[in-house]
């Protein structure tokens, strides 16, 4: 069987607009919360998000850095975000340049939740005031959520399959999943993968709380709002940016000499066929997939080291760690459960691809992310290392990334060191 | 140079994000400027705002250079 393993990675969130820098942020257990800014979020009643700096602030974004003045006028700002970490991680492998045949080959998978809000938001205002023919030529395709994959592929002449995943906030999970199939189905050599997400926005804010997901008691302390499997949690923290990973054959990587991250071994897919916004009270579907990614691996939960849980500073943390305890058994001994959303938000789309990136550097650097907040676990984490506050050096051979999103839809990635 | 030249030019310049001095008045958006056909719909958006002129369609279909703007705008505005 075809191997999958991953060779390039890039990040743009809101603890950096690159892979080091949001690694260190996030293994240093800074915050990337705080007040908005990219509106006057004033007549909200959730006034915080973990948004991407601007380019001014020590970690700030910098579009023009690998983004076509043109084409950021023309799009939202996910598939800016999308285009940007595709750049770093196709730089980080060393295939920005490819030849005719292996552009053939190499293709995308880079998906988004919700996609171009802030574009339909503005669009339709201008609509409203000021008619249709002052609507954008450009407001189709600089909205639309396979656009990433789109732009990337027209960007590095990519000519492989062409996907987008769009399963809320499983994408990113998804689209790494569905790409490393098509690399093991012989689709393609290389696949570029990931999710983005850019809805800090008063459409993308006001829908979200007013569905009850937000966080909107810790306005006035927006550091200590995402606090997963904390007593005191509240809803999640809306974050936004992008994670984007090279998938490659693993003999295609290791004939052309390329540096190795991680080999993908493990993909599981499930449905609640529940609710539309609740997770299954008892986490059955949480519990399928991850249950189908391990026997994909053909591993047992105790092969598994850390677990990069969805835990979105929701109710639904518990249920999923009931999942996982069901799951794992006597194997909870040994394994290590963070929820870096403590740190970066809920990036929606983009959750599941860079929650991976993090489960990828955890296994480069034997070091797991903290869950930062978690003052007073809530009951039913007795004896879970939830890795409070501080990041821990451990040993991590193998990690599960889990993604759960509206609609009923789970994802769970197993990866490991290659051998 | 016209007021209306540096204007249109000033628009141009934003919208296809080329260099000033590229954008001479026989410049065709389309050969010389790298725009295409959805650019000249947002540029000549851009001109009716600008110019608080009605460009309709047909008209627009005949905007290929930079001085058929101007030349509309002039005999319009």
């Amino acid at each position: 069987m075809r191997r999958v393993v991953v060779t390039g990675l890039g990040l743009v969130t809101p603890l950096g607009a690159d892979v080091e820098t949001t690694w260190s942020n996030l293994i240093a257990g800074k915050s990337g919360a705080g007040m908005i800014t990219h509106f006057d979020a004033s007549n909200q009643k959730c006034l915080i998000a973990c948004e991407v700096k601007s380019k001014e602030h020590p970690w700030g974004f910098d579009p023009d850095k690998r983004v076509d003045q043109k084409v950021q006028r023309q799009v939202d700002p996910f598939i800016i975000y999308g285009i940007d970490a595709a750049g770093q991680a196709l730089e980080d492998a060393g295939l920005t340049e490819l030849s005719e045949e292996q552009k053939l080959r190499a293709g995308c998978s880079i998906g988004s939740g919700i996609g171009g809000l802030p574009g339909i938001e503005s669009e339709a205002l201008l609509l409203a005031e000021k008619g249709p023919g002052r609507v954008s030529p450009h407001f189709v395709h600089g909205r639309l959520i396979n656009l990433i994959s789109g732009q990337v592929s027209i960007k590095y002449g990519l000519k492989g399959p062409n996907h987008a995943v769009v399963t809320a906030c499983s994408t990113g999970a998804h689209s790494i999943g569905d790409a490393a199939r098509m690399i093991r189905d012989d689709d393609a050599d290389i696949m570029v993968a990931g999710g983005a997400e850019g809805t800090v926005n008063p459409l993308g804010i006001a829908g979200f709380a007013q569905a009850r997901a937000l966080n909107m008691s810790y306005n006035d302390r927006p550091e200590a709002a995402s606090r997963p499997y904390d007593k005191d949690r509240d809803g999640f923290v809306m974050g936004e940016g992008a994670g984007v990973v090279v998938l490659e054959e693993y003999e295609h990587a290791k004939a052309r000499g390329a540096k190795i991250y991680a080999e993908v071994v493990g993909y599981g897919l499930s449905g609640d066929a529940y609710h539309v916004t609740a997770p299954h009270p008892e986490g059955d579907g949480a519990f399928r997939s991850m249950q189908m990614a391990l026997k994909k691996a053909g591993m047992t939960p105790s092969d598994i080291d850390y677990i990069n849980a969805h835990g979105t500073s929701t109710m639904a943390d518990t249920i999923e760690l009931g999942a996982v305890k069901r799951l794992f058994g006597d194997a909870m001994a040994n394994v290590s459960m963070s929820s870096t959303k403590s740190a970066i938000g809920h990036l929606l789309g983009g959750a599941g691809a860079v929650e991976s990136i993090f489960c990828i550097l955890a296994l480069r650097d034997q070091i797991v992310p903290p869950t930062l907040n978690l003052d007073n676990p809530d009951e039913g984490t007795e004896g879970v290392d939830l890795v409070p506050h501080v990041a821990k050096k451990r040993e991590v051979k193998a990690v599960l990334n889990n993604s759960f999103g509206f609609g009923g839809t789970n994802a769970s990635l197993i990866m490991k060191l290659a051998d | 140079m016209s007021d209306t030249a540096e204007r249109v030019k000033k628009i141009v310049v934003e919208h296809l994000g080329v260099e000033a001095d590229k954008v001479t008045e026989a410049a065709s958006f389309i050969d010389d400027l790298g725009a295409d056909s959805l650019d000249i719909v947002e540029l000549v958006m851009a001109f009716e705002e600008e110019f608080n002129v009605e460009i309709p369609d047909d008209a627009a279909e005949k905007i290929a250079t930079v001085k058929d703007a101007i030349d509309f705008i002039n005999s319009n505005g």
